[in-house]
């Protein structure tokens, strides 16, 4: 007793459970998710999942938004200087949590895909040969090859909805990543979002060795990157003798200590962040486990891990290495040229509309990377604008992708979309307007997006770089342009693929999209005004 | 900084730009009926061109050469984050522009009245296309923010894109496409300068804007090297969109695979886009870089009068051919635009209206002869002038106002071009000069080809077999086909009624230019005070001796 009381009290850090709700109701709401995954019977499962999943989303959404209403300009930081809840922080959150919204409104729907897009293992359609009612198929088809629906013979089909759990662990992971302050709490929150990710990418109801493929090529290279980001972490340790990011800025400004720690450490932390935010020539996952994955899910992912890897990526570069900014830009423009050429170049070359899409996503995070590196206010507030439109016109694009479908499921190849116009007027329009804004026309907020991030570049002294990204837009617009050919121009094929009616959820999400990608290109006002509330604080 | 008022302003031009959108919208839900759709789509065309002329009939000339840039202004902040406006305004170069287009259109709905659309297509379509057309179109001619009128520029192409890719002629798709890369490049090299400007504002007035009066007014304290930069971005774009040469090659293919009526539109005004961006923003806007460039851009006009002269006659096709000629009459256009003397400036701006006059007509009587033939080859069709002898007075006329003879609207301008480059670019006006006589030559010879002579050519011979006239290979008596109206007949009622309102322009605006210039000199002589140059020949001279 008496050695314990000569101990001072270890006194906890002051927490501002306020300014972390949102965070923490994502956390809990996953942890109960898991909790609805053990207890509940089967069939009571998806209606809980989806209903405590849009409640979860929508309370952390209040929180938020309570919190924002009230917060300090300069931002605050808490959890012993863990998180740091800013202007960009807060920006980032409300961009993830509606872009989570909009991809767990398409991972809920089950109306598309009959029982929904996940199941977990191959074994469950051999049991179709047991029930011989079941099958839609001619008669003589494989029953390997026939698609039945999860669940019990007779059974209602239902989905494999361990995918709730498993997003809103990767969304509070994603919410946190952005808001870490310091190197140790960021690589935590990098392995609480990749692991999730990783599990559900393979979840494919259809196509379930490409899905598999995928996510053991995405686990293995992502693994791989975490360890970089690990080995940098260490190396800027050993630098600067702390994690935090203020503390790395302070340690860079005139010591006489050597700066190949401090830029080895860098470059295998940011290899690390690129590498999440698919940028080239890290992209290499980027195709194939797009193609594989879900369609929702890749919705998610290139959504919402581009806005978190980015957000990181932002706060690491701006408030650790703002001030070295001229050692280490000539590098990094070496890597957004890479990026955009790769996304712009390779993009022309693909017959898939996933892999094409993500090539794409590559040639986007080029882009991004021109507002990253402006150290200015400016450079932070495009790209906060450019994440949030991009992300809700690239889940958009895949919730219509997910719709245009034939017997094999979604008929991604580009053949098949061929005369789209003809059949399903609504649908090629809408995919027409999504595919001018990922291409930047004005009035979409892909342009107002490359605006905001491309004069942000020039002020800060990137004029090269901006007509390199300028020329690599016109590139990648061609590849846009061939599908938008496609649809309204070409005759269509004997065999083409049917356009499924969308359920609610989907409809919500690609509305959602739709209108937010037309808003933010004719008033994009109010949220130019929230990217721009406050800087970041280290 | 922004000078421009925030709190609005007439809203003519505002009715303007959105009733073409309103008529595109309601096409929607007229579109399974598609006499009605007609009816309305031209209802709003005519309405159009109504308010247009009350426009330019309210327009103050007395008002423009006391100072006033741009009448009918409207603004209000856009995104304040940027510096833009949505504001618009026009000086009387952007009014004779909006009032070309204004005039257009309504004949061209009639002309497109009856027109056989590729399978699958619907009229009502088609007509919403023309009209959100129409309101690109003056959006960018009204824009008076920079960054509005880039956002018009790149819109414009999205409606041209899919009249040329879907009601297009055979080999549509190649032609549309290339279209669209060949402006989408342009626009975002303009992007880069746009960006660039703004931050140059940022830089000279503290705040960024695009505000076109504000840009103008630190034009002259900008550093001659950046100005040639961003000058640069903006002229490519525009001398792609003008096409001068060697930006011109997706010209032939878009107005030949183009339907006529898009035809008449992409080369009579949308392509104007990119020299009134010369006169309104080139020159205003970066001065010196102006003058330090003009070299280069008057070289490249006299090529492209020379060489599209010469492509165009050796030409097949008939809608190739007028996009060649047009390729010539735009290095007319640039030459006068970069002499920097107000005549020539005034005569640039005239033979943009003109050209469009007649180009447009060119266009519109090939587009009879395929009506007729079903073939775009000059080689099918040989002596029409005796089965449809108005037909062949109206592509003489046509042809006459494309060559500038004396009487038709095109001498005036090319008067003024050459007579007022002459004074500062005497070589290069000289070169241009030949091109005159090219031109005689290719119109001539496409006359001959097509109207004289007896009557041969596969595709007039079909027609007439098709009509029952004549065997195969037989010379037949033109007199009892045209007396039977089979076959091959003259121009009907709907035809004149095109065609009819452009004579009359043609001829009168060839003897009585005043009224058109009058309204072009005034904001004529405030672009050559923004540049800053003394003017050669003080205006008043010739100008004044042509009215």
């Amino acid at each position: 007793m008496i050695a314990l009381a000569q101990v001072a009290p270890l006194t906890a850090p002051p927490i501002d459970y306020a300014a972390i709700a949102p965070l923490l109701v994502v956390l809990g709401g996953a942890c109960v998710s898991v909790l609805f995954e053990a207890f509940l019977p089967r069939h009571q499962r998806w209606p809980a999942q989806v209903a405590l999943s849009v409640l979860v989303v929508a309370v952390a959404g209040i929180a938020l938004g309570v919190y924002a209403g009230s917060a300090p300009v300069a931002g605050i930081v808490t959890l012993a200087s863990a998180l740091s809840v800013d202007g960009p922080t807060l920006f980032l959150w409300g961009t993830l949590l509606v872009l989570g919204f909009g991809s767990l409104l398409l991972i809920a729907d089950r109306s598309v895909e009959p029982g929904g897009a996940f199941i977990a293992s191959a074994v469950e359609r051999a049991s179709v040969a047991a029930a011989p009612g079941t099958t839609t198929g001619p008669t003589g088809v494989d029953p390997e090859h026939v698609d039945r629906s999860y669940g019990a013979p007779g059974e209602a089909p239902t989905m494999q909805t361990e995918v709730f759990p498993f997003v809103l662990f990767a969304l509070g992971g994603m919410m946190a990543f952005v808001a870490a302050n310091d190197l140790l709490t960021m690589f935590v929150a990098l392995e609480v979002l990749s692991l999730p990710l990783y599990l559900v990418c393979g979840l494919a109801r259809r196509r379930r060795l490409l899905s598999q493929e995928a996510a053991v090529k995405y686990f293995l290279l992502g693994a791989f990157a975490s360890a970089f980001f690990l080995y940098g972490l260490a190396l800027l340790y050993g630098y600067a003798g702390s994690v935090k990011l203020v503390a790395i800025a302070t340690a860079a400004v005139g010591t006489p200590r050597s700066d190949a720690l401090l830029f080895g450490g860098l470059a295998l932390l940011v290899v690390g962040l690129l590498f999440k935010g698919s940028v080239g020539p890290f992209h290499t996952w980027t195709p194939d486990v797009y193609q594989g994955a879900p369609t929702p899910i890749t919705a998610f992912m290139a959504a919402c891990t581009k806005v978190a890897a980015f957000g990181a990526l932002l706060r690491v570069l701006h408030v650790a290495f703002g001030s070295t900014h001229w050692e280490w830009r000539g590098v990094m423009w070496a890597v957004a040229i890479a990026s955009m050429v790769i996304g712009a170049v390779l993009g022309l070359t693909q017959t898939d509309l996933k892999r094409m899409i993500a090539y794409s996503s590559v040639a986007h995070a080029g882009f991004l990377l021109l507002g990253v590196m402006a150290i200015t206010p400016e450079g932070v507030s495009s790209t906060l604008f450019y994440l949030l439109a991009y992300g809700f016109t690239t889940l958009a694009v895949f919730g219509v992708i997910s719709l245009v479908r034939n017997a094999d499921g979604e008929a991604t190849h580009l053949s098949q979309w061929a005369g789209l116009a003809k059949r399903s007027p609504i649908l090629a329009g809408v995919m027409t307007f999504l595919l001018l804004g990922l291409a930047g026309i004005p009035l979409t907020s892909g342009f107002t997006a490359k605006f905001a991030v491309f004069s942000a570049a020039l002020g800060d002294g990137m004029a090269p770089l901006v007509v390199i990204a300028l020329v690599a837009s016109a590139v990648a617009a061609f590849f846009y342009l061939r599908v938008i050919v496609l649809m309204y121009f070409s005759e269509t094929p004997e065999d083409g693929p049917t356009v499924t009616v969308p359920g609610a959820f989907t409809t919500v999400a690609i509305t959602l999209g739709v209108v937010v990608t037309l808003l933010l290109g004719v008033v994009p006002t109010l949220v130019l005004g929230w990217a721009g509330a406050g800087g970041l604080t280290g | 900084m922004s000078t421009a008022p925030d709190t609005g302003g007439n809203v003519m031009l505002l009715v303007l730009l959105l009733l073409p959108v309103v008529g595109a919208l309601l096409m929607y839900p007229l579109r399974r009926n598609v006499p009605a759709a007609k009816a309305a789509a031209m209802a709003t065309a005519l309405l159009e061109f109504v308010l247009v002329v009350v426009t330019w009939v309210g327009y103050s000339t007395d008002a423009a050469s006391s100072g006033e840039r741009f009448q009918y202004v409207f603004s209000v902040p856009w995104i304040p984050a940027f510096g833009t406006h949505l504001a618009v305004g026009i000086d009387g170069i952007a009014l004779v522009m909006i009032a070309l287009t204004a005039f257009l259109v309504p004949g061209l709905m009639l002309f497109a009245w009856a027109e056989k659309l590729p399978e699958g297509r619907t009229a009502s379509g088609y007509f919403a296309l023309l009209l959100a057309t129409e309101a690109t179109l003056m959006g960018v001619f009204t824009a008076t923010d920079v960054f509005l009128f880039y956002v018009f520029f790149e819109a414009m192409l999205i409606p041209m894109y899919f009249l040329i890719g879907r009601f297009g002629g055979p080999n549509r798709q190649y032609a549309s496409v290339k279209f669209f890369l060949y402006s989408l490049l342009g626009g975002l090299i303009m992007l880069a300068s746009l960006i660039g400007l703004y931050v140059t504002s940022a830089d000279q007035l503290g705040a960024g804007t695009f505000t076109w009066s504000d840009l103008q007014s630190i034009a002259q304290s900008t550093p001659t090297s950046t100005q040639i930069w961003l000058f640069l971005g903006f002229f490519v774009a525009f001398a792609i969109k003008a096409p001068l040469v060697p930006f011109h090659t997706w010209l032939p293919d878009a107005g030949a695979e183009a339907p006529i009526v898009a035809a008449v539109l992409l080369v009579g005004v949308l392509d104007k886009v990119g020299t009134f961006g010369f006169l309104r923003y080139c020159l205003p806007l970066f001065p010196q870089a102006s003058q330090v460039l003009a070299p280069l851009v008057l070289v490249l006009a006299v090529i492209g009068i020379i060489y599209g002269a010469l492509l165009a006659v050796g030409q097949k096709d008939m809608s190739r051919f007028v996009a060649y000629t047009s390729i010539a009459h735009f290095g007319f256009i640039a030459l006068g635009t970069f002499a920097f003397s107000s005549q020539a400036f005034a005569g640039a701006t005239l033979y943009m209206v003109n050209h469009g006059l007649s180009t447009g007509m060119l266009f519109v009587m090939v587009g009879l002869l395929v009506a007729r033939g079903g073939s775009r080859l000059i080689s099918d069709y040989g002596g029409v002038s005796k089965l449809a002898p108005l037909l062949a007075g109206c592509l003489l006329l046509a042809g006459m106002s494309s060559l500038a003879l004396p009487g038709t609207n095109s001498f005036v301008s090319e008067f003024l071009v050459l007579v007022g480059s002459f004074p500062r670019e005497p070589v290069a006006t000289i070169i241009a000069t030949v091109g005159i006589i090219f031109a005689a030559l290719y119109i001539l010879w496409f006359y001959q080809q097509t109207m004289q002579g007896p009557v041969r050519g596969n595709a007039v011979i079909r027609a007439l077999e098709a009509g029952g006239v004549g065997g195969p290979g037989a010379m037949i008596d033109p007199a009892v086909a045209a007396e039977r109206g089979a076959g091959f007949p003259d121009l009907t009622k709907r035809e004149i009624g095109v065609l009819a309102p452009l004579v009359v322009v043609i001829v009168v605006l060839g003897f009585f230019p005043g009224p058109v210039l009058d309204v072009i000199n005034p904001s004529v002589q405030a672009t050559i005070t923004e540049v800053g140059l003394p003017d050669p020949v003080p205006a008043g001279g010739v100008v004044g001796g042509v009215r």
